[in-house]
């Protein structure tokens, strides 16, 4: 359901304004989201100041060189650091994108970070994303057929393998799903961005013979129907995707497939 | 001394990760507070706020139309509203949401054939449905007053 303002347990106050380092000229502040489950106070925003003469080019850098040196409490996700794997995505001023993609001199003035927004926080920047990975394994995201398995692989023509770009490369970090004002409404009904993209890429793989029951899957109210192309999932995608466009197609689809 | 040391390693699932508390309260990240206003974003809350909004003006227009089969005396009285300062001003919003709420539909059916989704092409429909809707609102008044 709709509901604009956050819960009192939710709302954010004033944390700490952590000290600046000393001696450092070229310094940025960075506000954080905190919440810790082993206290029981309301989640709060914390100042820090980062030297950034000895810091890396990328919000990560920021991240991890706060955690080094200044507080080692601070928690989030973080692996590859190459944009591929997805752990780091946040909210970082005011968009969804992943920290290790994002240059913090692409931010203007403090670096204002928070968790992926209206999701459960289990620590810190760290959201609860089993609701997402219970839908996204609710479309079946895998090779579905009926004949016999060839004896080598399944093959598929040049243009058929075409219609997977702009979907294979999801790295389901949730950015666009957490993005999406219906996702945030109904985000326990309606399966949103990227699980609607991850969905598409099944319909149309030319190898997938399970197409009907798909659809059969996604005709609901809710599950596909609540995207109202409000656009906020392809303009955050870090991966320059466009889970809009997937779900249109899904719908025209639906549509198809009645005619 | 091997055997002791063996009792005393823990059991395999005690050495998994501990399972995150579930009887937690957990807070709610922010979201509406947080997130960068962006005009596509808020172009779809104004389609949805101009499409109520005329729930509400078409009752106006039942009402005009209810007041005319009524009788001479009631309709001018209605029409002594209807023209009122107050009355122009919502009649004004009126127009505005019926024809802001009408382009906005236009784009719908252009993304429903699957097409006018790149970024570029959502930021130019989302500017086009904010200025066209506020020209041709003025355009369609200006011509009510001149043939007035």
């Amino acid at each position: 359901m709709v509901q604009l303002t956050l819960p009192r347990n939710s709302k954010v106050t004033q944390g700490k304004a952590w000290e600046k380092p000393a001696g450092a000229s070229n310094v940025r502040e960075f506000k954080i989201y905190r919440w810790n489950p082993d206290d029981s106070t309301n989640p709060r925003v914390d100042s820090y100041f980062v030297d950034m003469d000895g810091c890396g080019p990328m919000v990560l850098d920021g991240l991890i060189k706060i955690k080094n040196e200044i507080d080692p409490t601070l928690t989030f996700r973080r692996s590859c650091r190459e944009g591929i794997c997805g752990s780091c995505a946040m909210n970082i001023d005011g968009t969804n994108t992943l920290a290790c993609t994002r240059g913090i001199n692409e931010v203007k003035g403090t670096v204002k970070i928070y968790p992926l927004p209206h999701m459960p926080v289990v620590k810190d920047l760290i959201p609860d994303l089993s609701n997402f990975y219970a839908q996204h394994a609710s479309v079946e995201p895998w090779l579905q057929t009926v004949t016999p398995e060839p004896q080598k692989e399944w093959l598929q023509s040049h243009d058929d393998r075409e219609k997977l770009d702009g979907l294979y490369e999801c790295i389901l970090c949730a950015c666009c799903s957490t993005s999406c004002p219906s996702y945030w409404w109904n985000g326990d009904r309606y399966l949103g961005p990227a699980v609607l993209l991850q969905a598409y890429r099944w319909l149309i793989d030319s190898r997938d013979e399970a197409t009907g029951d798909r659809l059969d899957n996604l005709e609901d109210p809710f599950r596909l129907y609540r995207c109202h192309t409000i656009m906020n999932c392809a303009k955050a995608c870090p991966k320059g995707l466009n889970p809009a466009k997937a779900i249109a197609e899904v719908k025209k689809l639906m549509v198809e497939r009645k005619l | 001394m091997s055997s002791d040391l063996v009792t005393k390693l823990p059991l395999p699932e005690e050495t998994l990760m501990a399972e995150p508390k579930s009887n937690i309260e957990r807070p709610l990240s922010p979201h509406l507070q947080i997130y960068r206003p962006m005009l596509t974003m808020t172009m779809s809350i104004v389609h949805r706020m101009t499409g109520a909004a005329l729930y509400f003006g078409t009752l106006l227009l039942v009402w005009w139309l209810v007041a005319l089969a009524t009788g001479p005396d009631y309709f001018a009285y209605v029409q002594n509203i209807a023209g009122s300062f107050i009355g122009r001003l919502v009649l004004f919003g009126y127009t505005w949401a019926l024809v802001h709420h009408a382009i906005g539909g236009l784009r719908h059916l252009i993304w429903d054939t699957g097409r006018g989704f790149d970024l570029n092409a959502i930021e130019w429909f989302a500017r086009a449905n904010l200025v066209g809707s506020i020209v041709i609102t003025v355009a369609l008044w200006a011509i009510g007053y001149s043939v007035l």
